[in-house]
């Protein structure tokens, strides 16, 4: 085993995590290298220094608080609980069936056969609007009134 | 019989309170000091620990026992931490690495008077909290990655494969990493080192 594949082994060896056959290998290889065996000497100083380091405690109030957000945390519904109408729901759906209802029920409203025919035969009408308007005879029977003298229309046409 | 981790969060999806609260007690030790060693900052370290157990117990409906619970702990402990660091790290660069360890100290929260009882021989204290002071600078000074590694590896004893499933790297990576990160250590407190070679 060279010593740049040792690398990714060394911790291992530190930490009594390498399998046997890996171990043996190593230590046959350590058992050749004395720089090696210094990285390994080195690595478990580094290993007993961070273990110096203490452990807090969380503070007293740490449950208290803890307890408080829990209980602070809206209860899940399930997903059931999506089928269950809500009570605004339920008034609005109800309003609208109501609304529907009435209206329906008005019978003035409807339209029966009749009216479509009446209002298929001013549609007609409607349509011709146009020549109608621009009719020139007929725009001048509109200007007269019924009482104009004959003899009016007569000269004007002469002149 | 203890219930397994596991067990456990099924009980809490089944709507065991109580099961929830076991869980808590289990973890909030380990999961504060990993954090305070991310954070450097008590209190901070306590909100995020907090912040962690809300987010287990709000998943907790959803919860499927596909890893072991502590991954699935560490990792949002790790993502949460390392967001933390990240906002406060112009906050961090204002404050000296040489100001005094005091509140936040694993032990800084001995008084002087304790001190004195407890360390007939105060400069022998002085010079264990010297030599700590060196270790957590050391430990501070790591990039995120490579410390959330150590502290996972060294203060939780999480083996690779599960430590490499929290960092969400391969576990040839982690290996990488960690040989990486003792490197850095060896040479940072390169005093203590040969110390304790020497013994």
């Amino acid at each position: 085993m060279s010593c740049s594949r040792m690398e990714k082994k060394i911790l291992g060896y530190v930490d009594g995590r390498l399998k046997e056959s890996e171990r043996l290998e190593m230590e046959k290889h350590l058992s050749t290298c004395a720089a090696c065996r210094m990285r390994v000497n080195e690595f478990r100083a580094v290993n007993v220094l961070l273990g110096e380091l203490p452990m807090i405690e969380p503070s007293a109030a740490f449950d208290i608080r803890m307890q408080a957000r829990v209980a602070a945390e809206p209860a899940k519904q399930s997903w059931w609980a999506w089928f269950a109408p809500s009570p605004r729901v339920v008034l609005a759906a109800s309003m609208l069936l109501l609304a529907t209802m009435w209206i329906g029920s008005r019978t003035d409203i409807r339209m029966n056969t009749v009216d479509i025919d009446k209002i298929n035969q001013n549609m007609s009408v409607l349509e011709n609007y146009d020549v109608i308007s621009e009719f020139a005879p007929l725009s001048d029977l509109s200007q007269q009134s019924p009482d104009d003298d004959p003899s009016d229309f007569n000269q004007s046409q002469q002149m | 019989m203890a219930r397994s981790d596991v067990q456990l969060m099924l009980d809490v999806k089944a709507g065991d309170e109580q099961s929830f609260t076991l869980l808590l007690h289990r973890y909030r030790r380990p999961l504060v000091n990993f954090l305070y060693r991310m954070v450097r900052n008590r209190e901070q370290a306590e909100d995020l620990a907090q912040e962690v157990f809300i987010r287990v117990y709000r998943a907790r409906e959803d919860y499927i026992p596909s890893a072991k619970f502590t991954t699935w702990l560490f990792r949002i402990a790790t993502n949460l931490a390392l967001n933390s660091v990240r906002d406060n790290r112009y906050h961090r660069m204002e404050i000296s690495l040489d100001a005094p360890v005091t509140v936040d100290a694993e032990d800084g929260e001995e008084k002087a008077l304790d001190v004195a009882e407890k360390h007939p021989n105060i400069e022998q204290h002085l010079v264990e909290e010297a030599r700590r002071k060196m270790i957590r600078h050391a430990i501070d000074k790591l990039p995120e990655k490579q410390r959330s590694a150590v502290l996972l590896h060294k203060y939780q004893e999480l083996d690779y494969g599960e430590i490499s499933k929290i960092l969400q790297c391969s576990e040839s990576a982690l290996k990488s990493l960690l040989f990486r990160a003792y490197e850095t250590l060896r040479v940072e407190l390169a005093p203590l080192v040969a110390q304790h070679v020497r013994q």
